[in-house]
């Protein structure tokens, strides 16, 4: 539903090699340059979680780092604002589902369970 | 909403100050069937009951005065019916629950105070024959609290723990009084700070920037502000304030069932760190340094929270007496006129509106409570 | 680390302010949460393509010699970081890389800009709902651009600004949905006298329009009672105009009404703020050198009420001046004579804002929201809930905030703060003045608690060498 300007293939520095990235396990492509909001829109992405309240479907409002709408989990750790984190190559993105689990140390695993 | 300065149909009761103390005071009168009015200051008031920790809090309670103790016991006994009576009366739900809480040592040295405490409170209540006042708490070794605590960091050498202890939101408690005094007929007025008491023949005159309000008695229940009230009622009040920071992160998945002195899930999934305490007047700012001595303490406590975030930081005040202890008194000379300060508003939330408030009904307070009277400090002062 | 000038926001009036400031020898840093230079409206401005940059038109050019001029200034810059806390005593917390130390300062700029006016309208929250800034920052950033035409909705000059934007660049809006309601153009009529004073404005507004009607943009004026419709994700807007109920499909729609003061920060140092029935929000005070009512703390740019990308470069260098008679840092005469030419500058410029305040302010729906519309997105609150706790005696957002938590969540309140003090003020039949806004604490973002553990205020040893530098 997003699309990059064509004219910008042709134009000057513009010329950004591919970034890989993956979504929910999902393989998707991304450009230097982009904010990890932003290349997961051009990869036809709208919600990014579910909130932490009601686990209502939300995605980026503002991007512009204001409305905390667009938090994802990346690389394990959760609640990360996608408009304000550079996308790098390599990154695992994970929706955001709710808030943050809080993993108990190994030692009170063992103990726990 | 104006500011009608007209003076309004007198009540039998005028209670000053709308957080946690007043609203439950406010709350017991108007549950006996008596006219209340309960005065509030604006939106942005010094005001504790915001930056409570929301504690039910038993086990550390009444060292040295056991009078406290059985108080602040027969509190938390009260609570899970005050808890469903609320519930009953207006629909919130107060998040009241009560798992037992822990005290975390972080230190022997620490686990070693705390051990000694336990061992005075016990014999403290056994002297007094009190097994009501009986804090109940005992040591935690490491195998306990990991088994109680998942997650618990493996630096904390050990708790103390009471199964007295408990906790609640105690912004949804405030709710719940607030409405509850409502639905049973009391007049809350809001941007009414109280500024003079004076009283004729015929009770009490309350000023405030917006009107005059009339009682047949009055309870001050304004914290800080109790202090200089009260003069003009023959109430002594030496309250100060005692700054208390308090963060509190982002909501996260529940990890953490019981509370513990220093680290509290609320029923939201936001993590609460807290406990310090610093003497700086009345400044409500918050102080960088403290709030990273908290994240420390709290990261010892529970190492697994090091990559949630903390959303807010507050500076409340807390309201502290002298000893630390409650000050209850009706005033001399001024007959009908009373001063309820404490620091524990949510843990004796439930003893201010179902065992106080009665007493300020039927004239057994100062018998009642002798012991909470300010007069013990100017003992204090003669034997020193 | 000390400074002698903090700079926060790297926006034109941050820009500007470090820039003046640094040529005059003052030991500056800027702190931005940006990785480059150029705030939002001047967004990728040192890195964008030719061809885009030509697309988005000479206003956006011209941020490029402000970065340029701040690259040559000498003054220290931190890019990706963010400005966590600053108390009265000047000291600036900030976060970069995942750690968090803090800067002593002798003067504050506060160059924290605007943020778009909160929109609570029915479905607002639905994922493919999204500020008009947020597309623009698309299109200046990434060259990313609407595929299958986006409804734009609301009022104000950005929504025309993109309307044009992404019509040139062949992304089109499928329709312009304009809230201003019908006879406000003649009830603003009365600034326009003034508004011929500030050069370019009103024929560049004029080409827009013509622009967009050539091109044959929809275009549907007085519109009310909008709704975004759609279960996972937005399907469709719907409104009533022209004395009928529409329908609009589409999964991209954009809102606007206006952008406001960014807050957080002057409330953070509780700052003095005035309520603008002009601009309808709150205001910090300033005096005539931007310096607010926290000494030596400045807010300049946006952040002081909107005026635009120009004003803002005009008060950054005020700002900088003002910090530099503070500070003893150069001669009050010729200080006093710079200052009176920028005054000159700043009050032309904004000769033009009654006009657009008044024909663009934002719509009746989105002050007084339905019941059941969202108010506070992050806990979840309606207006109804907030109308109840109101009725029940609430005073004020702060009560508000205790027994609702709206304004608790992660935005801190940044998109229900002024929604509100509005629904407040309306319920209680008193002036906003009055009911006043959210007391907002630090952290202004939030933090990890491992980084917020490992900050120690009080240790400059830490810092590379080279960070401390003594004031001069």
């Amino acid at each position: 539903m997003l699309k990059r300007l064509e004219l910008d293939d042709g134009g000057g520095s513009g010329a950004a090699g591919p970034v890989r990235f993956t979504f929910d396990g999902r393989e998707m492509t991304g450009r230097a340059g982009d904010s990890l909001a932003a290349a997961l829109l051009a990869n036809g992405v709208l919600q990014f979680r579910e909130s932490a309240v009601s686990r209502q479907p939300r995605g980026p409002f503002c991007l512009m780092g204001v409305c905390f709408e667009c938090l994802v989990e990346i690389d394990g750790v959760a609640n990360w604002q996608a408009c304000m984190v550079p996308l790098a190559e390599g990154m695992t993105v994970r929706s955001q589902r709710g808030g943050p689990a809080v993993v108990p140390l190994p030692q009170t695993e063992r103990t726990g369970s | 909403m104006s500011g009608a300065n007209k003076d309004v149909a007198a009540r039998d009761v005028v209670v000053v100050g709308g957080g946690l103390v007043g609203a439950a005071v406010a709350y017991g009168l108007a549950r006996q069937g008596l006219s209340v009015v309960m005065l509030d200051e604006g939106d942005v008031a010094y005001r504790a009951s915001r930056g409570n920790f929301g504690l039910v809090w038993v086990q550390s309670k009444g060292d040295g005065f056991q009078d406290y103790a059985r108080w602040t016991r027969g509190s938390a006994d009260l609570w899970p019916g005050f808890a469903e009576e609320l519930k009953e009366a207006v629909g919130i739900a107060v998040g009241y629950r009560k798992p037992g809480g822990v005290h975390l040592c972080l230190s022997e040295q620490e686990l070693e105070e705390v051990e000694l405490r336990i061992r005075r409170m016990h014999n403290q209540a056994g002297e007094a024959l009190d097994p009501g006042g009986d804090p109940g708490s005992r040591l935690l070794d490491r195998a306990e609290l990991e088994a109680l605590l998942p997650g618990v960091g493996p630096e904390v050498v050990g708790g103390a723990y009471s199964p007295h202890d408990g906790h609640v939101s105690p912004l949804y408690l405030l709710r719940a009084l607030h409405e509850g005094f409502l639905k049973l007929g009391g007049l809350y007025r809001a941007e009414s700070r109280a500024r003079r008491i004076a009283s004729d023949g015929a009770g009490f005159l309350v000023e405030t920037e917006h009107g005059r309000f009339r009682g047949a008695r009055v309870v001050l229940g304004a914290g800080l502000g109790n202090k200089a009230l009260g003069k003009g009622v023959g109430l002594d009040v030496p309250v100060s304030p005692l700054k208390g920071q308090i963060l509190v992160t982002e909501r996260a998945e529940r990890f953490l069932e019981l509370p513990t002195i220093n680290v509290r899930q609320t029923e939201e999934g936001t993590v609460m760190l807290g406990d310090s305490h610093e003497d700086v007047g009345y400044d409500t700012f918050s102080k960088p340094a403290v709030m990273s001595e908290i994240a420390r303490r709290a990261l010892v406590a529970f190492p697994a929270l090091r990559s949630v975030k903390v959303v807010r930081a507050w500076g409340a005040l807390r309201v502290m007496t002298p000893d630390g202890f409650p000050i209850y008194e009706e005033s001399e000379s001024h007959p009908g006129a009373f001063a309820v300060n404490c620091h524990s508003g949510v843990t004796l939330a439930a003893a201010h509106a179902l065992k106080l408030a009665p007493l300020i009904g039927d004239g057994g307070f100062s018998r009642t409570l002798a012991s909470f009277s300010s007069r013990r400090f100017d003992a204090e002062a003669s034997r020193a | 680390m000390r400074c002698d000038l903090a700079v926060i926001g790297a926006g034109p009036a941050g820009l500007a302010a470090a820039t003046r400031a640094a040529e005059a020898g003052l030991a500056v840093e800027l702190f931005d949460e940006q990785p480059a230079p150029g705030g939002q409206i001047y967004r990728a401005i040192e890195t964008v393509p030719a061809p885009r940059r030509a697309l988005l038109g000479p206003d956006y050019a011209a941020g490029a010699a402000l970065a340029a001029a701040f690259r040559a200034s000498g003054a220290g810059y931190r890019p990706g970081a963010l400005v966590w806390n600053v108390d009265s005593q000047l000291n600036v917390d900030f976060s970069q890389d995942g750690r968090s130390r803090q800067c002593r300062a002798r003067a504050v700029v506060v160059a924290t800009g605007a943020i778009e006016r909160p929109t609570p309208l029915p479905g607002w929250t639905l994922p493919g709902v999204t500020t008009a800034g947020a597309l623009q920052i698309l299109l200046k950033a990434q060259g990313l651009v609407p595929a299958e035409g986006v409804v734009l909705a609301g009022s104000g000059p950005l929504l025309l600004l993109l309307a044009e934007q992404l019509t040139r660049a062949g992304a089109a809006p499928r329709a312009i949905v304009e809230t201003v309601p019908r006879g406000r153009l003649s009830a603003a009529a009365r600034h326009l006298p003034a508004a011929l004073r500030a050069p370019g404005y009103l024929a560049k507004g004029l080409a827009m329009l013509r622009a967009l009607k050539r091109a044959g943009v929809p275009f549907h004026r007085g519109a009310e009672a909008l709704a975004i419709e759609g279960a996972d994700h937005a399907e469709a807007l719907s409104f009533t105009a022209g004395g009928r109920r529409q329908r609009i499909e589409s999964r991209l729609i954009a809102l606007h009404q206006g952008v406001v003061p960014n807050q957080q920060m002057t409330r953070l140092l509780r700052c003095e703020h005035r309520w603008s029935d002009g601009q309808r929000c709150f205001l910090p005070v300033v005096d005539d050198w931007f310096e607010s009512s926290v000494e030596k703390v400045f807010v300049a740019g946006d952040g002081a009420g909107i005026g635009g990308a120009k004003s803002a470069a005009l008060r950054g260098r005020l700002a900088a001046l003002g910090a530099l008679r503070r500070l003893g840092a150069g001669e009050d005469k010729r200080l006093a004579g710079e200052a009176a030419a920028l005054r000159g500058a700043l009050d032309k410029d904004g000769a033009v804002r009654p006009l657009l305040e008044a024909l663009y302010a934002p719509s009746a729906q989105i002050l007084a929201p339905a019941d059941d519309t969202l108010i506070c997105r992050c806990e979840e609150v309606t207006a109804g809930a907030l109308r109840k706790a109101v009725a029940l005696g609430c005073p004020g957002p702060n009560q508000a905030k205790s027994f609702l938590r709206c304004g608790m969540g992660p935005c801190q309140g940044r998109l229900c703060g002024l929604a509100v003090s509005e629904v407040i003020a309306a319920e209680r039949g008193e002036p906003q003045q009055t009911i006043d806004y959210y007391r907002i604490r630090p952290p202004l973002k939030p933090l990890p608690l491992a980084e917020l553990a490992a900050f120690d205020v009080g240790d400059d040893a830490g810092d590379e060498a080279g960070d401390d530098q003594d004031a001069a």
